[in-house]
């Protein structure tokens, strides 16, 4: 099912994805952030579900499923009330300033297109420009975690990234183990994330602030 | 689909199954004398399977599952030294029980996990699909978090949480170039699981568009590499070998970087088998030789052992990438043999430096003097598995680096320079801080150690008798696998 209609759609979604990624970038409160991810997750929602539809492969409406009800619902919800608990919804402290975290975030989806419509001209419009916006996503969502010292905001920059990659796959024609490697993400996310460390480093430290954890370091000087 | 190779009863079944089984009898069995044996044992059966490869009919090429020469070695290696930490991190563990370090509770956990991670190392060498492939190098990454995290102090936490955002970055990058060869098989080979199996691309990859071969191994090379530990996004792996449990950092120096080396080197004869891709060779040199440069130099400011003794397994990494790129008969062959004697010599040093750590209760280096006067079996240990490890003659390690050497003057003369060079400035690291280690007034606690020699010396030894007499079948072996890489 190929149409300029189907493409239009599949595009504007995708486009949108990058477009939320970029303003993931300049957040500096963490329940605008989660806010602003959980609409990242949803344009991932529907950008899998009408690639499902497109490509008519059934199991990639789970991929989709699992992204609503997990990454939309669940996972937003939960570090909302983690954060309500922990008493940290204050201002993100960012590395790097805004402006240059916005500037780098263009030059990045730049080098993401560039490259990788060089590489694929062969392939079909829709999977080229899929994966150029899914690379853009994923570095957007690296740059999120490399720019913020928040542990809470590392994990959503981590979940950003990740929702390039299923889009990445989701948008690869016919390719396997999508549901699998979504539900071993949301998994990963789960356990690690949530179960883990947050609740480890606020045991040990009374904030989830990784400088913390770096002080610790600079007092010990190895 | 699978069914054929998963199901029917053989070696490659077995060594998946037992350590599955075995994770989850450990996760119900309280009482941590009784665990430890079972880990030991499970350990030990996997061994006794992994090397009933060697014997058993050979399942043909799944879509899942593959065992061929390259593989076997890997799961030998990995499943051996899987069972002599087991046998370290039982006396190593009652330990840490007396001290209060861990808690039962937290034993359980560690002995479940041990078993996971052995599971998701031997079936990421098994799988033939690079799908799973991925899936079972990032369940053994993220198993060792969870244990690198296990002490719960802020330096075990701190190195956990770096080992977790720098390995995701890994598993993204790893990830994402697995998507773009089943891109760039997609068209050749069509849609599905067979566009992932490793065995139907390296058959048809000439056929594969180049250039997005090339960016794929860019991102794989980056994301696996993470994981090697190679020179610029190596920073995890000190902190995660320093702040674990002594067992992980054996097994994460011995192992786990051999796992993702071994990724990275089933796309390396993918790439070598289109004659149009970048030739994969240069990238890992330059990898290679920037990681034993940069780490050797690093090895002189070491304050802490095991920290010391993971920037070691970073420049040994660095030689054994190089060797790879190098490429040929001859440098193939000594990376693995480099790669073998490594893991069997940085676990060693792991089970002598853990006991020791846990005699003088500290892992600072300034506190550790005198070894071979108070503690002539941990002490002449350490000894001798630094010496092996500097490359010092009659050990393995020196035979590996020799080739090594000899090869690269032979066809690349400007780059033995630096490969020397390095290999020379991380001997003289070494050998500095272990005069002080082993040697001199003895400082700190004098207490007998409680320690399990019998893993350490019997690495030792193999290492010994490497270096002096590897036996012909070994040698054909290795050679035939050098031949395999290209």
């Amino acid at each position: 099912m190929q149409g300029p209609v189907y493409f239009d759609i599949a595009h504007m979604l995708a486009g949108g994805l990058v477009l939320v990624s970029m303003m993931m970038l300049y957040q500096d409160r963490l329940y605008a952030l989660l806010n602003v991810f959980a609409l990242h997750s949803l344009l991932l929602t529907l950008s899998v579900a009408w690639q499902a539809f497109i490509q008519g492969a059934p199991h990639l409406y789970v991929t989709a499923a699992i992204a609503l009800i997990f990454k939309v619902v669940v996972i937003p919800v939960a570090l909302h009330h983690m954060i309500r608990k922990l008493g940290i919804h204050r201002e993100i402290e960012t590395v790097v300033g805004i402006g240059a975290t916005m500037l780098a975030g263009i030059g990045l989806v730049a080098l993401s297109i560039v490259v990788m419509l060089r590489v694929t001209p062969e392939a079909d419009p829709l999977t080229r420009e899929d994966l150029a916006f899914a690379l853009s996503v994923l570095l957007l969502g690296l740059l999120i975690m490399v720019t913020r010292r928040n542990a809470v905001s590392q994990v959503v920059g981590f979940m950003s990234l990740e929702n390039g990659l299923v889009l990445a796959a989701a948008g690869a024609k016919g390719m396997p183990l999508v549901v699998e490697i979504s539900v071993a993400f949301s998994i990963l996310i789960a356990f690690i994330v949530i179960g883990v460390f947050l609740f480890r480093i606020r045991e040990r430290f009374d904030t989830v602030d990784v400088r913390a954890l770096d002080d610790v370091r600079g007092r010990r000087r190895k | 689909m699978s069914a054929p190779s998963l199901f029917a009863f053989d070696a490659v079944a077995a060594v998946l199954a037992i350590p599955v089984v075995a994770a989850a009898l450990l996760a119900l069995m309280p009482g941590y004398k009784a665990t430890a044996r079972i880990n030991v044992a499970a350990s030990l059966l996997t061994f006794a399977a992994a090397l009933s490869l060697f014997v058993t009919e050979r399942p043909a090429p799944g879509q899942y599952l593959l065992v061929d020469d390259l593989n076997i070695v890997f799961i030998v290696l990995n499943t051996f030294v899987g069972f002599t930490t087991s046998l370290f991190s039982a006396s190593y563990i009652a330990h840490e029980l007396e001290t209060g370090r861990l808690t039962p509770a937290n034993l359980r956990f560690y002995h479940a996990m041990y078993q996971v991670m052995m599971f998701g190392m031997n079936l990421a060498f098994v799988s033939n699909n690079i799908g799973l492939m991925w899936v079972a190098v990032e369940l053994a990454t993220l198993t060792t978090v969870l244990m690198v995290g296990i002490y719960r102090t802020h330096e075990a936490l701190e190195a956990a949480w770096k080992y977790f955002i720098l390995g995701s970055v890994g598993i993204a990058f790893a990830l994402f170039g697995t998507i773009l060869i089943y891109l760039a098989a997609q068209p050749v080979i069509g849609e599905g699981y067979d566009a992932m199996v490793w065995t139907l691309l390296v058959e048809r990859v000439a056929a594969f568009d180049p250039a997005l071969l090339n960016v794929a191994f860019i991102f794989l090379l980056l994301g696996y590499g993470t994981k090697v530990g190679l020179a610029p996004l190596h920073a995890w792996l000190p902190d995660a070998h320093a702040e674990g449990p002594t067992p992980i950092s054996a097994v994460l120096s011995g192992l786990l970087l051999n796992v993702a080396l071994y990724a990275v080197l089933r796309f390396k004869i993918l790439l070598a088998a289109n004659p149009e891709a970048i030739s994969p060779g240069p990238l890992m040199m330059t990898m290679g030789l920037t990681s034993l440069v940069f780490a050797a130099f690093m090895l002189y400011r070491r304050r802490d052992i095991k920290r010391m003794f993971a920037y070691s397994s970073i420049e040994h990494m660095g030689i054994i990438v190089f060797a790879f790129g190098l490429g040929g008969p001859l440098a193939n062959f000594a990376g693995l043999l480099h790669m073998v004697m490594h893991s069997l010599t940085k676990s060693a040093i792991f089970f002598a430096v853990g006991h020791i750590a846990q005699i003088k209760g500290t892992q600072r280096l300034s506190a550790i003097r005198g070894l071979t006067e108070t503690h002539p079996a941990l002490g002449w240990g350490l000894v001798i598995g630094v010496a092996a490890i500097a490359g010092l003659p009659p050990m393995g390690v020196f035979m590996s680096e020799f080739l090594l050497v000899s090869s690269t003057f032979a066809r690349q003369p400007l780059l033995a320079v630096p490969l020397v060079f390095g290999l020379l400035v991380a001997f003289g690291a070494l050998l500095l801080r272990l005069t002080g280690v082993a040697f001199g007034q003895p400082r700190g606690s004098r207490q007998p150690a409680d320690a399990s020699y019998l893993p350490m010396y019997s690495h030792l030894l193999l290492v010994l008798i490497a270096g002096i007499y590897l036996p012909p079948p070994l040698v054909a072996w290795f050679q035939h696998i050098a031949n395999l890489l290209r």
